[in-house]
């Protein structure tokens, strides 16, 4: 057949798919181990301090030094845990996470360059699978990625953990009405599930979906921070009231599987943000000449993740009540007027 | 001043400021408003703004207040009493202590322990001289018996040792003859810090 690999490789040949899954993994594990580096680092300019400086210039090293202890950390799983569960709890979190970023585009698609030895020449587009139902698909993954949290916490045998994983629920049972109707003003305008249709359409309009629909961002926004469990809604682990959780009884690797985890989630948040409401990456707009659409779009994560950081820095956190009060009392009724306008200006 | 005038004498003359913290709304529509002012009065993006500011100065103006520890140090007091410091004469060299024994004498935890005798010149000199510093509470007695200021308390606070019996010798607390420009006076228990200017505060209470 004289078949050879850069046959294969183009769009949705399982080569290319593998390369990309792996690609992500890689790449996402290792953002998220210096996303831990990047949070110290900015928590401590805010209160005026240095952060790790010793591992490495700039304390740079600090994830690798943090990673080699975790590795080699005693893992401890409790007599009484429910050993099977309390086991697979951490691999949920970090593995729906990772799952989720599978139908996030970042970049915009490309060739590669011809002067590259073998793979020179081959049109790569740049998500591992383009679904039709991609939004519901993240979100559902990411939803998913809270019985991590959940199972933890009831497994474990203790009773810190006990309130982390009744927190959890109440967090899940908030904020998940308002991520799925936030989002669904949106939908509704661009006509389309998928990540790519949101990209054009905001490219077509010449206009970011933010302006369009400026209370279905704010709410997004928040419902995301719920949902990454960032600081005004960090009720799952908070030390100063319930240890830490359902990351109580967790030590080493599988502790370090649900920070992954969250990181991961946080760069999700901040893909979808960018992507849905903030224009995503545009190939075409030029700077000198170039195609800048794939520096943009990492200026645009960049910038929410620095915004969690920021609002960590800043922000009280708020009782798991006032969490749901919020929620259902007044961001749904927001989102549900948002909902109805958007519908009549459609329809009109 | 009566008894009650005396234990009244700072009270309502330091013009404290009384914090508006409002009332707290009973009706429906009152939460209602106050829930709708509190939410566009952008309280929060002020809360965004400090934490920028901050961080904005600490990184550009130089306010970063972290003491890199065992690269530099805070100045410390001299007050503070630490490792001792045997002192020289400026003018010859030789070392201050006469060998009276009073440190030994005074000393409340017997971690002084000193040997004397007659020189050539029918002098008597330190021949033996050791502070044990696994049983020193640091009180400063022996520094202030001293009459000839010849034993004081230096700024070496960093005395982790290896065992619990940390021995000092004579010459390792005596000021080495070339450093001897470089000698400080002892400023006495009532000596204030080197930096006690930029630390001066005006005093809160109005007398």
């Amino acid at each position: 057949m004289g078949e050879t690999v850069v046959d294969l490789l183009p769009e949705v040949t399982w080569v290319g798919v593998l390369i990309k899954a792996v690609l992500i993994l890689a790449i996402i594990s290792a953002l998220a181990g210096f996303g831990t580096f990047i949070e110290r680092k900015v928590l401590a300019f805010m209160q005026r301090r240095l952060g790790p400086m010793h591992v490495g210039p700039y304390g740079l090293l600090q994830i690798a030094a943090d990673g080699i202890k975790l590795f080699t950390k005693e893992d401890i799983i409790p007599q009484n845990a429910n050993k099977f569960i309390f086991k697979i709890a951490p691999v949920i979190t970090a593995a729906t996470a990772f799952i989720a970023l599978s139908a996030v585009p970042v970049f915009p698609d490309f060739t590669i360059p011809e002067f590259i030895p073998v793979l020179g020449g081959v049109f790569v587009p740049s998500i591992a699978s383009d679904l039709n139902i991609g939004i519901l698909f993240v979100l559902g993954m990411m939803a998913a990625g809270l019985y991590g949290p959940l199972l933890a916490g009831m497994s474990q045998a203790n009773k810190w953990g006990i309130i982390g994983a009744a927190r959890t629920a109440v967090q899940f049972l908030s904020y998940e009405v308002v991520t799925g109707l936030s989002i669904l003003a949106p939908i509704m305008l661009v006509g389309s599930l998928s990540f790519v249709d949101f990209n054009n359409y905001q490219h077509d309009e010449g206009v970011w979906m933010m302006f369009y629909q400026p209370v279905a961002f704010v709410l997004f926004l928040i419902a995301g921070f719920a949902e990454t469990n960032r600081t005004p809604f960090d009720l799952l682990e908070h030390e100063a009231e319930v240890v830490s959780g359902y990351a109580t009884e967790y030590s080493g690797m599988r502790w370090g599987m649900f920070f992954i985890g969250e990181y991961a989630n946080m760069i999700t948040i901040s893909v979808i943000a960018s992507i849905v409401f903030m224009g995503g990456y545009n190939p075409e707009t030029m700077l000198f000449g170039f195609s800048i659409g794939w520096l943009l779009i990492m200026l645009k994560i960049a910038f929410f993740f620095f915004l969690m950081l920021w609002v960590r820095a800043s922000w009280p956190h708020i009782r798991p009540d006032q969490l749901m009060w919020l929620c259902w009392k007044v961001l749904m009724p927001l989102a549900l007027i948002n909902i109805l306008i958007t519908a009549l200006v459609v329809m009109v | 001043m009566s008894l009650e005038q005396f234990k009244n004498r700072n009270v309502g003359v330091q013009n404290y400021t009384t914090l508006d913290v409002g009332v707290s709304p009973t009706t429906n529509k009152a939460k209602f408003v106050q829930f709708i002012t509190r939410a566009v009065k952008g309280e929060l993006f002020v809360g965004l703004w400090v934490t920028g500011k901050a961080m904005f100065k600490a990184l550009f103006q130089g306010d970063m207040h972290t003491v890199k520890y065992p690269f530099e140090k805070m100045p410390i007091s001299p007050r503070y009493r630490a490792i001792h410091d045997m002192l020289r004469l400026l003018e010859s060299g030789s070392y201050r202590c006469i060998g009276c024994g009073l440190c030994e004498k005074i000393c409340i935890s017997n971690c002084i322990s000193m040997d004397t005798r007659y020189d050539e010149n029918q002098r008597k000199e330190v021949s033996e001289y050791t502070i044990n510093f696994g049983r020193c509470i640091f009180c400063g007695y022996c520094a202030e018996v001293c009459p000839e200021l010849a034993i004081v308390h230096g700024p070496r606070y960093e005395n982790a040792s290896e065992q619990r019996a940390g021995f000092s010798l004579f010459e390792d607390m005596l000021t080495p003859i070339d450093k001897l420009n470089l000698q400080q006076e002892y400023d006495g228990f009532g000596a204030i810090s080197p930096n006690a200017d930029e630390n001066i505060k005006q005093t809160p209470l109005a007398y």
